[in-house]
């Protein structure tokens, strides 16, 4: 088959590999219809995820057929249409029994390396380096996925692989970001990055009551989907000199309510923090770069909730903790325990509540994803999201 | 004052085996929940610097064999004369003498005269260091930078020293400084006690999820034939017997007088609380090859030796919880493989 790989930092190859087979008899394997490149790829195609190795298939957010099940498969069946959560979960360990699905303790075959770096291990992942499993991705022709009867959803008759995809990971992933946030009416609440994930992120703060929600990002085509599409008040901060004074003046001195960090480690920003961090990060002293996470934090009101669904990899540094203990902030976190949210906002889907194929600038054919992660990485012709038909 | 001392002295038998008098009785912890957890934090205690010193250990090594081998190289950073024949041959001693170091820290489990000993030597090496700034023909530079560079690591050696001597002596402790490794690991298992006690009891199913071991077969009661495999497709055998066997709480073995390698364990099984299974701990211990510093050298270039139970464990968690080991395209392989298909099965 046709597989989309990692061979060095930023060099990615569609290679011809052999086709995946069952090692579990959980598993099954499916036909790839429908597949995404995640702003979260860019961070492994950028090289500041650790543990990766020449020839790691890519690729967590995808869908497809299922051509073949292990014998202890009970829910699916051959020719079942499935969407597949990226987090990998066992759905019998006590994590996943409190819906932590991406801290599921069994899931994870490099658990002690995880542990070394975290203290504790989480969940495998697909196509997510080794160190949360080296379970092959998803931007391919096939793919092997463990626990059949725990992750896939079945995709009702009748919607397109598009309205569904985004299930696998970015729309629970913005969605967890806003509940995390635990809006009450009124509430503002500031989005950091408005790439898919913060796109998706603005959406459903609305649809969980926001009264506003305010995007901050430097591209102004992503500025404008998040403003028209997803009804965000915008703010360019490479424009503004403090988007925390532009943040109090929109909410007369108050802070907004909640500040999700919809960025990660690769953020950016203009003046010395900046050219601090990216040294930092050059000499490997500072894996990550942490500035929306600080701007969110001392933007955040009193008493308010900084919720974080953007990646970090590794240490940072000049964290406000000072803020965050004085203020009575709040933190919450987390890999999206994806399979919690499914269900419920496939029926939002259903429902019309949520149209996900917004977000979606880009179509390309498998053969492609090399130059969809260079069009996406270097975000080239407005791309936003890219979906590679395979 | 008086009233509180004479509290604390029948905290005890005074209140009906609960602990504490700050708290009231209502909410005081059991001291039969509370003390098995004390025992086994205290059993931890002994290990403080062990890291610094192993670091310390391969330092003084790495160090000799550079004055050893290339005692004109060393010299030339100290700042002294490297084509001088003396000044090589010094170097070549003060080398041996690290090597020396390195080894006794290496050997030990708790290597404090060891860690004192590099710190003399240190002070040796200052005032060589010292003399070596009053001739004029020296390169004062590289002597000075050296000398700083002595300077950080005696402050390294001290702390490391200090460290140790603080350390409590604790049975773990005491084995290990007879060369014998030991050990501990634990996991929370979602089964009952008595679903992971009889899962564990059969030693024959032992092969399913410890990927070191070839076969188990019990022969009576209390005595079992274990293989495992050894490196370079070799194998070792040894005859085990049970030592004690308590029912749902412990079971206690090792390998029968005269075997090829000695070993010895303990599992202990505890129900975990609020509903969340099992607490299974298991204690090792073990005769390595070439003792403790045999063990050290291997973990440079293998894996340290809780590593193996711990991964164990993992799979003894996997197979009670979902009935077989999880793989990935990269874990079924032993050591480091793209995370991609290869069309081959698991390697067990």
């Amino acid at each position: 088959m046709k597989a989309t790989c990692w061979m060095g930092m930023q060099k990615m190859e569609v290679k011809e590999v052999p086709d995946p087979q069952i090692l579990n008899q959980s598993d099954c394997i499916i036909r790839i219809t429908s597949t995404a490149i995640c702003g979260s790829d860019l961070h492994l195609y950028n090289g500041f995820l650790p543990l990766m190795e020449p020839g790691d298939i890519m690729g967590h957010e995808f869908m497809g057929e299922v051509v073949e099940v292990g014998r202890n498969v009970k829910k699916l069946k051959t020719g079942d249409r499935v969407v597949v959560p990226f987090p990998i979960a066992c759905g019998h360990c006590a994590a996943c029994e409190s819906e932590m699905y991406s801290l599921c303790q069994n899931s994870n075959p490099n658990a002690h390396i995880a542990e070394k770096m975290m203290g504790h291990s989480s969940a495998g992942m697909f196509g997510y380096s080794h160190l949360t499993g080296g379970f092959a991705g998803g931007q391919a022709e096939y793919a092997r996925v463990p626990f059949a009867d725990v992750g896939p959803l079945k995709v009702p008759e009748g919607m397109t692989d598009e309205q569904v995809l985004f299930l696998s990971d970015i729309l629970p992933t913005g969605y967890m970001g806003a509940e995390m946030c635990g809006i009450k009416p009124g509430d503002t609440v500031a989005v950091w990055g408005a790439g898919p994930v913060g796109q998706f992120a603005i959406a459903s703060a609305y649809l969980l009551g926001a009264e506003k929600v305010i995007a901050i990002d430097r591209f102004d085509y992503r500025l404008r989907m998040a403003k028209e599409r997803a009804g965000a008040v915008t703010i360019n901060y490479a424009e503004v000199d403090s988007v925390i004074d532009v943040l109090k003046d929109l909410t007369a001195g108050r802070g907004p309510d909640h500040c999700i960090d919809a960025v990660g480690l690769e953020g950016h920003t203009h003046g010395v923090m900046y050219v601090h961090d990216r040294a930092k990060q050059f000499l490997r002293i500072q894996p990550d770069r942490p500035i929306a996470l600080r701007e969110a934090i001392l933007a955040c009101a009193n008493g308010g909730t900084v919720s974080v669904i953007g990646v970090y990899a590794g240490l940072i540094d000049k964290f406000p903790m000072n803020a965050v203990m004085n203020r009575s902030l709040t933190i919450k976190t987390g890999q999206c325990h994806v399979h919690r949210y499914m269900k419920p906002l496939l029926e939002r889907i259903q429902k019309g509540e949520i149209d996900p194929t917004f977000v979606i600038t880009h179509r390309l054919p498998l053969d492609q994803a090399a130059m969809g992660y260079k069009i996406f990485n270097d975000k080239q012709d407005n791309c936003e999201k890219i979906v590679l038909k395979a | 004052m008086g009233t509180s001392i004479e509290v604390g002295a029948d905290r005890v038998s005074g209140n009906g085996g609960r602990l504490g008098t700050a708290l009231g009785p209502r909410v005081r912890p059991k001291a039969e929940v509370t003390a098995p957890y004390q025992q086994l934090a205290d059993d931890d205690r002994g290990t403080g610097g062990e890291k610094l010193a192993n670091f310390l250990g391969m330092f003084s090594i790495g160090l000799g064999l550079a004055q050893v081998t290339l005692p004109g190289v060393i010299s030339r950073l100290c700042g002294v004369d490297p084509k001088d024949d003396r000044t090589r041959r010094v170097m070549r001693l003060l080398g041996m003498r690290e090597i020396s170091h390195g080894l006794a820290i290496l050997s030990n489990q708790q290597p404090e005269k060891a860690v004192w000993s590099r710190v003399a030597g240190d002070a040796l090496d200052l005032a060589l260091l010292a003399r070596a700034l009053g001739n004029p023909d020296n390169d004062r530079g590289a002597t000075l930078f050296a000398t700083a560079n002595v300077l950080a690591v005696t402050a390294l050696d001290v702390m490391c020293a200090q460290t140790l001597s603080r350390q409590p002596k604790t049975v773990a402790n005491e084995k290990m400084d007879e060369g014998i490794i030991r050990t501990k690991r634990s996991i929370t298992v979602g089964r009952s006690v008595d679903e992971v006690y009889a899962f564990w009891r059969n030693f024959e199913q032992f092969p399913q999820f410890m990927r070191h071991l070839e076969s188990v077969t019990v022969i009576d009661e209390r005595r079992s034939h274990w293989v495992a495999k050894a490196p370079a497709g070799k194998s070792v055998e040894w005859d085990a017997e049970i030592l004690e066997d308590r029912p749902n709480e412990l079971i206690s073995w090792r390998s029968v007088e005269g075997s090829q390698i000695y070993n010895a364990g303990t599992v202990r099984f505890q129900r975990a609380p609020g509903n969340r299974g099992t607490e299974v701990r298991v204690e090792l211990e073990y005769d390595p090859p070439f003792g403790k510093l045999g063990s050290k050298v291997a973990m440079l270039f293998r894996e340290e030796p809780g590593q193996q139970v711990m991964d164990d464990l993992r799979h003894l968690k996997q197979v009670m919880e979902l009935g077989e080991i999880v793989f990935s395209d990269a874990s079924k392989q032993r050591g480091m493989h793209p995370a991609a298909p290869d069309g081959k099965g698991p390697e067990l």
